[in-house]
C-alpha cells in the first residue's frame, strides 16, 4: 500500500528539470563568474592600485595589494634605496640595499656597513615588501593641482542643471498632461522631434548660439543647452497622466492659482517620476564630456572629467595621481548607484533611455 | 528606532522643502498676475514656454543654422563674416577619385572616419547584442544571487567615458595588468592601443564593456515580457532546453532585438568620448570615427584654422545616416506595437 502511495507521489511530484543539472546551468555559473571578474575586476583593480606608490603601480608584473618595497636611507647616498633579501653563497640570507642594476647583476650595499659595495646576481635577491597605503595619491592632487576646483565646477553644473531641468521639464509635462488646449499635439510632436536630433549633428551651430550669448568658457554654456530634455518631459508626462483629475478640480474649486496647483498638488504626487529624472540628470551632467570639452577651454572652468583628461594628457607618467582622481570621479556615481540601483534599473528598463 | 529614523528623515525633508517652497512662492508672485491677464485657458502655453524656448534656441535654431554653416565658408563664426552660399564644403568632402579608397580623397581623414565607423558599428553592435542576449538569458534563469550579478553587469554603464577610457588605457598598457595575465599564461605581450592592427579591436572591446549592461537590461525586460505559460506548456511536452530557446525565446524576442539593434547602431555611429580618451583616434587614424573628425576639424585643429563649415557639412552627412536609422526604428517599433495588439 505504502509502496503504491510513494510511487504515485513520485509521479505527481516529478518535474523534468528540478534537481537535475543541465549543461546550461554549469555554463551559466561559469559565465557569471567570468563576467564578475571582467566587469567588476577593473574597477576593484583601479581602487587597489590607486593606493600604491608610483613605483608600485609601474611594477611589472604587478602585485594585487598595495605592497610596496621598503626603502632605507643609507649614508652617502642621496636617494632612499630599496632593500632586498639576498641569498649568500653559503645559503644564509642577508638584507642589502640596491644602488643600481647593471644587466643581470645588481650593485648593492649593506645598510649597516655603507662603505663597501657588492655585486649580486639579480636572481639571488628578493624584494622585501610591506603593506603601505599611499594616501598622498589622494591628498596631493587636491592640494598641488586644481582638482578641488574641478570638483566644485562639476558639482555646480550638476546641481544647477538638474534643478533647472526638473523645473522646466515638469512645467512642460504638467501642461501636456493636465490641460486640453489648441496646439497640444503639435507641441507633443515637437518634443518628440527634438529627441531625434542628437547633439553630435549640431555641434557647430550650438557652439555658435552659445558664443552669441557670450557663454564660451562659462559654466552656464554647459548648463543651458541641455537643460530641456525630451526624455524628461515624456517620463514626467506619462506619470502625471495617471494622477486623478478630481484633485485638480478640487484645488481649482478652492481658488488655487494654476501655479499653486502645479507645485502644491501635482509636483508632490509626481515625486517618484521626478526622482528618476533627477538621478538621470545627475548622471548625464556628472559624466558629460563632449560638450564641456568644446565649451570649456580655460582650466579654471574645467569640470572633473575635462580636468582629469587634460591632466592625464599633460603628465602621462603620473599614473598614481590619475588613478586616484579617476577614483574620485567615479565615486559619487558609484555611491548613488549602490543606494538606488533598483530605482535606476527599473527607470531605464521602463523608459529605454539612459 | 524605526520611528526615530523616520522622524529624522521627515525633519530633513522639511528643511530641504524650505528653499523649494520659498522659490515656488516667489514664482507665484509673477505667475498670479500673468494668470489674471491671459486667463486660465492660456496658462498651459505659459507652462510650456520655458521648455520650448530652450528647445528652440539649442535644437531648432542650430538645426537650421547647420544648413547655412555647411553652405558657407570662411574662418569666422559669425554669419556676417562668412561667404554664403557656396557648396565648397561638400565639394571638398566628396572630392574623391574612388570612394572606396580613402587615400584618393582630399579629405582622407573624413573617409577613413566613415570606414572606421562602419567597421566599428558592425562589430561593436553585433558582438554587443550577442553578449547582451546571452547575459540576459542567463540572468533570467533562476540563479543564486541574481540581483548581485545583474548590478555587476550593469555597473559600467554609469561610469563616465573619461573614467572608462583611463581605466582601460592603464590596464591595456604594454606593462599593464592585461599583458601580465597573458604572459603568465605563456603568451606574448601585445601593444593593445599603439599597434594599429590591435587598436580597433581594443576600442571595440572597451566600448562593449562599457555599454553592454544597458542593452542587457532592455533585453531582460523583453524576456520577462514573454508569457510564462508558453514555457510551462513546452515543459509539459518535454521540450529540450535548446529547442525552447530557439523556438520560443528567440522568435518572441526578435521584435525587441530589432529595436535594440537600431538603438545600438544610432549610439554606435555617434561614438566619440571613450575612444577620444583611450586612443585619441590613433595610432594614426586607425580608430578615429566620424564624430572625431567633426570635433577635430571644427574645434580642435591645433595650429591650423578651425573649419566650422567643413565640420557642419560632415555633421549633415552624419545627420542623414542617423535620420535613416531613426526612421527604421520608428517603423519597426510601430510594427512591434501592432503585433502586440494582435496577440
Amino acid at each position: 500500500m505504502s509502496e503504491t502511495a510513494s510511487r504515485i507521489m513520485k509521479i505527481v511530484t516529478k518535474k523534468r528539470y528540478k534537481n537535475k543539472y543541465h549543461w546550461t546551468d554549469y555554463f551559466s555559473y561559469f559565465y557569471l563568474f567570468l563576467g564578475v571578474l571582467l566587469m567588476f575586476g577593473p574597477v576593484v583593480w583601479l581602487g587597489l592600485s590607486s593606493l600604491k606608490t608610483l613605483a608600485g603601480i609601474q611594477e611589472y608584473p604587478p602585485t594585487i595589494l598595495p605592497l610596496s618595497q621598503i626603502q632605507v636611507n643609507v649614508e652617502g647616498y642621496d636617494k632612499p634605496l630599496p632593500i632586498f633579501n639576498v641569498t649568500q653563497e653559503d645559503g644564509s640570507v642577508k638584507q642589502l640595499a640596491q644602488i643600481k642594476r647593471i644587466g643581470i647583476n645588481a650593485k648593492m650595499v649593506d645598510p649597516l656597513n655603507p662603505g663597501e659595495t657588492v655585486k649580486v646576481p639579480i636572481d639571488k635577491r628578493e624584494k622585501i615588501r610591506e603593506f603601505k597605503i599611499q594616501w598622498e595619491n589622494y591628498v596631493d592632487p587636491l592640494r598641488k593641482y586644481d582638482f578641488l576646483l574641478y570638483f566644485k565646477n562639476s558639482t555646480f553644473i550638476t546641481v544647477v542643471a538638474t534643478i533647472i531641468t526638473l523645473i522646466i521639464n515638469s512645467m512642460a509635462a504638467y501642461a501636456l498632461s493636465i490641460y486640453e488646449f489648441r496646439g497640444k499635439n503639435f507641441a507633443l510632436v515637437f518634443v518628440i522631434g527634438t529627441l531625434l536630433i542628437p547633439l553630435t549633428i549640431i555641434l557647430v551651430p550650438v557652439f555658435y548660439v552659445v558664443a552669441n550669448f557670450g557663454m564660451i568658457n562659462s559654466l552656464w554654456g554647459v548648463i543651458l543647452p541641455g537643460a530641456a530634455t525630451p526624455t524628461g518631459v515624456f517620463l514626467l508626462r506619462q506619470y502625471m497622466l495617471t494622477l486623478p483629475r478630481e484633485l485638480i478640480e478640487a484645488a481649482r474649486m478652492d481658488h488655487a492659482s494654476e501655479w499653486a496647483i502645479y507645485w502644491r498638488v501635482v509636483l508632490p504626487l509626481s515625486i517618484p517620476a521626478i526622482a528618476v529624472l533627477a538621478i538621470f540628470s545627475i548622471m548625464w551632467r556628472w559624466n558629460d564630456f563632449l560638450w564641456p570639452l568644446i565649451v570649456l577651454s580655460k582650466s579654471e572652468v574645467y569640470t572633473l572629467q575635462i580636468g582629469l583628461n587634460a591632466f592625464h594628457g599633460e603628465l602621462t607618467s603620473q599614473w598614481n595621481y590619475v588613478l586616484s582622481m579617476t577614483m574620485v570621479t567615479l565615486l559619487p556615481i558609484a555611491i548613488i548607484f549602490a543606494y538606488l540601483q533598483k530605482f535606476i534599473t527599473t527607470g531605464i528598463a521602463s523608459t529605454g533611455m539612459k | 528606532m524605526e520611528n526615530i529614523r523616520n522622524q529624522i528623515k521627515i525633519f530633513f525633508l522639511r528643511i530641504l522643502n524650505i528653499p523649494f517652497a520659498f522659490l515656488m512662492h516667489a514664482i507665484d508672485l509673477i505667475m498670479w498676475p500673468i494668470q489674471k491677464i491671459v486667463g486660465v485657458r492660456n496658462m498651459p502655453y505659459i507652462f510650456l514656454l520655458p521648455n520650448l524656448i530652450f528647445f528652440g534656441l539649442f535644437v531648432i535654431v542650430p538645426l537650421i543654422a547647420n544648413f547655412f554653416f555647411s553652405l558657407s565658408s570662411g574662418d569666422e563664426l559669425l554669419f556676417a563674416e562668412r561667404e554664403l552660399p557656396t557648396t565648397k564644403q561638400y565639394d571638398q568632402l566628396f572630392d574623391c577619385e574612388s570612394y572606396l579608397n580613402p587615400n584618393t580623397c582630399t579629405e582622407d581623414f573624413f573617409w577613413r572616419g566613415v570606414y572606421n565607423t562602419l567597421f566599428f558599428v558592425v562589430f561593436q553592435v553585433g558582438l554587443m547584442i550577442f553578449f547582451s542576449v546571452l547575459t540576459a538569458v542567463i540572468l533570467n534563469k533562476k540563479i543564486i544571487g541574481r540581483g548581485f550579478f545583474r548590478s555587476v553587469f550593469f555597473f559600467p554603464v554609469l561610469l563616465s567615458p573619461v573614467v572608462v577610457g583611463l581605466i582601460w588605457q592603464w590596464i591595456l598598457l604594454k606593462n599593464g595588468a592585461f599583458n601580465a595575465i597573458i604572459e603568465s599564461y605563456g603568451g606574448d605581450k601585445v601593444s593593445f592601443l599603439t599597434d594599429p592592427s590591435w587598436a580597433m579591436a581594443s576600442v571595440i572591446f572597451v566600448s562593449i564593456w562599457a555599454h553592454m549592461g544597458f542593452y542587457t537590461l532592455i533585453v531582460l525586460a523583453g524576456l520577462q515580457a514573454i508569457p510564462p505559460n508558453l514555457y510551462e506548456a513546452a515543459e509539459m511536452d518535454g521540450t529540450s532546453r535548446e529547442r525552447i530557446f530557439f523556438r520560443i525565446t528567440l522568435p518572441l524576442l526578435m521584435p525587441n532585438l530589432l529595436v535594440v539593434f537600431i538603438l545600438a547602431s544610432i549610439k554606435g555611429v555617434q561614438t566619440f568620448d571613450e575612444i577620444y580618451v583611450l586612443t585619441g583616434g590613433g595610432p594614426g587614424t586607425s580608430t578615429s570615427l566620424i564624430v572625431q573628425y567633426i570635433f577635430t576639424t571644427g574645434f580642435a585643429s591645433s595650429g591650423s584654422v578651425q573649419n566650422f563649415g567643413l565640420a557642419a557639412a560632415a555633421s549633415m552627412v552624419l545627420g542623414v545616416v542617423l535620420l535613416f536609422l531613426t526612421l527604421m526604428q520608428l517603423y519597426f517599433s510601430r510594427n512591434k506595437e501592432s503585433k502586440h495588439q494582435e496577440i
